[in-house]
């Protein structure tokens, strides 16, 4: 079902019963709790985020008022930018924790050692919203350097280098931990196979450096290797392969990539090496997944603080990403509604913003895909 | 001009790197050759052939050196492990030749996975202090890709970071593997990669980094780069997000082709591999690992034991390899002409291997590379 999310245009995405989760279907008794609805209307945490958040989000707002689509926002105009911003994040998590599913853009996070820690991966750990999914499919109409890409990036978002341990033991000695747990590499091997299978997808690759990372990476890659055991008879096809090689063959060969599951910083370098064969971050859709709850986002998480306020970022990616939360709440019509015609319009090639080489401005973007609809 | 330079400049910062930038005993970015010609008038090299398609690629080089009167004399080793006290251990005859002649050219090492013995190449590293890798990735005429303006260069921590090797298994099921950044490591290598840049005429360097989430480890890489940048006021230095670089490379490589990028083990790893896979794969890219005692010049493709014996192998990185070593001792003028006669060959199409398209042999290829010296 995920997969029609990028070929929503010559597919109608398959009307079936489903429980509240498309994409955790696959799970035994995924979420008891049901994200919250009054009158038919859902409720939404929406964090607009820092640099282009804003437009980029704005653009959504505008085209779900047009379809009239049943959610109530409830934003909070979190920003990373400086450490006042705390209470603010506090109180939009306390919003996602009671609705259960968010819309976010990517707050900023500093790099100086005084600065906070990323809240971004601060929010995924809290609400272990562990299962990153980011989509990388040739957009029709948009011709990049490659063509056939179409991979799913499965990423663990709770570990990993991202644990925050770190320490100075000596001056001008510093270790930083990297966590792997069985328990984590396993339920996102699952989460992976069990994406693979209800997408109509074939293969599932293991992405990892067990070669040098031997117990760390050796976990998380014999995890893998003992859950595929399992998937076998579903005819799920499953092989490995080491972070340099996969990045050196995805910039020559993307095609042979189909379904792909590794740890949390692998997943960075590969989204955005993913994000660039297929035009950019501005179009690629991501979301994160757990038992609990869900939030979308883009799916490569850059600020962009560069073009910010300038009315010049491209919506697609936050548009898709709402679209998938969308399908998240069984509201498959205007999800599907949504996404053909933004494909439509970049089909069309008449606008499109600077990033795909166009001159129209996120607003004109937008007005393009509201005219569609 | 500045292209070729580039895939080979390494020898020249060796050069530049003089006492007046020394501060730590280990920062000197190089044992800068200092090699004598021997009573024939040749430098001795030591050369490692390697496994697999290691002897073959090694002879081309050794016929193409030998047509061109490169001053060379090979002194040829191997590395096979050997028992010594119980333990598997390079030949000492490696070492010692290896440390006196302090420069050398090795073929690709079959480490073969999971058979308890430390990775050979990581023995060499420690052995010899290897401290900073150099890759240069030059799209090369002739071989095409989706990609046809790529001059990068990458330089890479070569001895901690996340191949510290530490790691240990807290409870069942949890592991921790420490990524260990120290201050002098990382002031050794941004040293190096500003040694570089001025030597290779490239007007800015580049730290990629992930100091948002590693805060203190990472931050602790970018505070050594910073303090080095303050030494070289002609080049210009920047920071960059690790997922920023991924994602600019691979869309347009092009602006990178000024800079030259530095960046901690793992990222390096990575990167520099994707880099290669931007010009057509390892089979076209030549490293260097620039190290205190020595330097070692090297192919990183595999072995390919498929292929071993068979004549098919594509000597090109191997010998794009040796030229960076022709830089590092001085002998920039042997180094251009292979270089113009080894890219002219590829350029022409004509007689070129199998992985390039072609149909010919390691012997034809490394023939018409000759041909072309003489001509």
């Amino acid at each position: 079902m995920f997969r029609n999310a990028l070929s929503a245009v010559t597919r109608p995405a398959l009307q079936q019963s489903r429980t509240v989760t498309t994409l955790s279907a696959g799970f035994p008794k995924v979420t008891q709790k049901l994200p919250t609805k009054y009158g038919g209307v859902y409720t939404v945490t929406l964090i607009p985020g820092d640099g282009i958040g804003g437009e980029i989000t704005d653009s959504v707002k505008e085209i779900f008022e047009h379809v009239n689509a049943p959610i109530e926002w409830e934003q909070y105009d979190v920003s990373g930018v400086s450490s006042s911003g705390e209470e603010l994040f506090k109180q939009a998590m306390q919003s996602l924790k009671r609705n259960r599913v968010g819309l976010k853009g990517i707050l900023f996070t500093p790099i100086s050692q005084t600065g906070h820690i990323s809240w971004n991966v601060a929010m995924r750990q809290q609400l272990d919203i562990y299962a990153s999914v980011v989509m990388c499919k040739s957009l029709p109409g948009f011709p990049t350097r490659h063509s056939n890409v179409d991979f799913a990036i499965i990423r663990e978002n709770t570990e990993g280098e991202y644990s925050g341990l770190e320490h100075q033991s000596y001056p001008g000695v510093v270790e930083s931990l990297k966590v792997s747990t069985r328990a984590k590499a396993e339920r996102i091997a699952r989460f992976a196979f069990d994406f693979a299978l209800k997408n109509n997808r074939k293969k599932v690759t293991c992405v990892h450096k067990a070669n040098i990372m031997k117990l760390g990476d050796g976990l998380f890659l014999n995890t893998f290797r003992r859950v595929a055991e399992e998937y076998k008879s579903a005819g799920i096809e499953s092989n490995d392969m080491i972070i340099d090689n996969t990045s050196m063959q995805l910039v020559a060969k993307p095609g042979q990539f189909d379904v792909m599951v590794m740890p949390n910083l692998y997943g960075a370098i590969i989204s955005n090496i993913g994000a660039a064969l297929v035009g950019g971050p501005g179009i690629v859709p991501g979301c994160n997944i757990g038992r609990d709850y869900a939030v979308f986002e883009p799916g490569c998480r850059h600020v962009a603080s560069d073009i910010m306020g300038t009315n010049r970022a491209n919506p697609t990616a936050m548009i898709l990403s709402a679209a998938m939360l969308l399908r998240h709440l069984g509201l498959d019509n205007i999800a599907n509604n949504i996404t053909s015609a933004t494909f439509d319009v970049i089909n069309a090639g008449e606008v499109r913003t600077a990033d795909m080489g166009g001159a129209a401005t996120t607003s004109e973007f937008t007005s393009a895909i509201i005219k569609k609809l | 001009m500045l292209a070729r330079r580039s895939i080979v400049g390494v020898a020249q910062g060796a050069f530049r790197s003089a006492q007046p930038f020394r501060r730590y005993a280990s920062s000197s970015p190089t044992a800068a050759f200092a090699g004598h010609k021997g009573s024939n008038g040749k430098y001795t090299v030591t050369l490692i052939p390697g496994d697999g398609i290691g002897p073959e690629i090694s002879e081309s080089v050794k016929d193409i050196y030998a047509a061109a009167e490169v001053p060379i004399e090979w002194e040829e080793v191997s590395v096979t492990p050997v028992l010594k006290a119980g333990k598997t251990v390079i030949p000492d005859i490696a070492i010692n030749s290896v440390k006196k002649n302090t420069v050398a050219l090795k073929g690709p090492l079959a480490t073969p996975i999971g058979k308890g013995h430390v990775s050979l190449n990581l023995t060499l590293r420690r052995t010899f202090n290897l401290f900073a890798n150099v890759r240069p990735c030059i799209s090369i005429k002739g071989f095409k890709t989706p990609y046809d303006d790529v001059n990068t260069v990458l330089i890479r921590e070569n001895t901690e970071g996340e191949y510290s090797g530490i790691e240990h298994e807290i409870v069942d099921g949890v592991v921790q593997s420490i990524k260990l950044i120290t201050w002098d490591a990382s002031e050794r290598v941004a040293r190096y990669a500003f040694h570089y840049a001025q030597a290779s005429g490239r007007k800015r360097v580049t730290a990629v980094h992930k100091a948002n989430i590693m805060k203190m480890s990472d931050g602790m890489f970018l505070s050594a780069c910073r303090q080095v940048s303050k030494d070289f006021p002609d080049i210009a230095y920047d920071e960059d997000l690790l997922d920023r670089v991924c994602l600019q490379v691979v869309q347009n490589p092009q602006p990178y082709s000024n800079r030259v990028m530095v960046m901690p083990n793992l990222y390096g790893d990575i990167l520099s591999d994707m880099c290669a896979g931007l010009i057509g794969g390892l089979g076209l890219t030549p490293s260097g690992n620039i190290g205190r005692d020595a330097s070692i010049f090297e192919a990183v493709h595999g072995s390919a034991p498929d292929i071993a014996g068979k004549g098919l192998a594509n000597p090109t990185a191997l010998l794009l390899s040796s030229l960076m070593m022709l830089r590092h001792m001085n002998l920039n003028d042997h180094a251009a002409k292979i270089e113009e006669a080894a890219l002219g060959t590829i350029a022409e199409g004509k007689t070129i291997t199998g992985d390039l398209g072609g149909k010919a042999s390691t012997k034809e290829y490394t023939r018409a590379i000759i041909e072309k010296l003489k001509a």
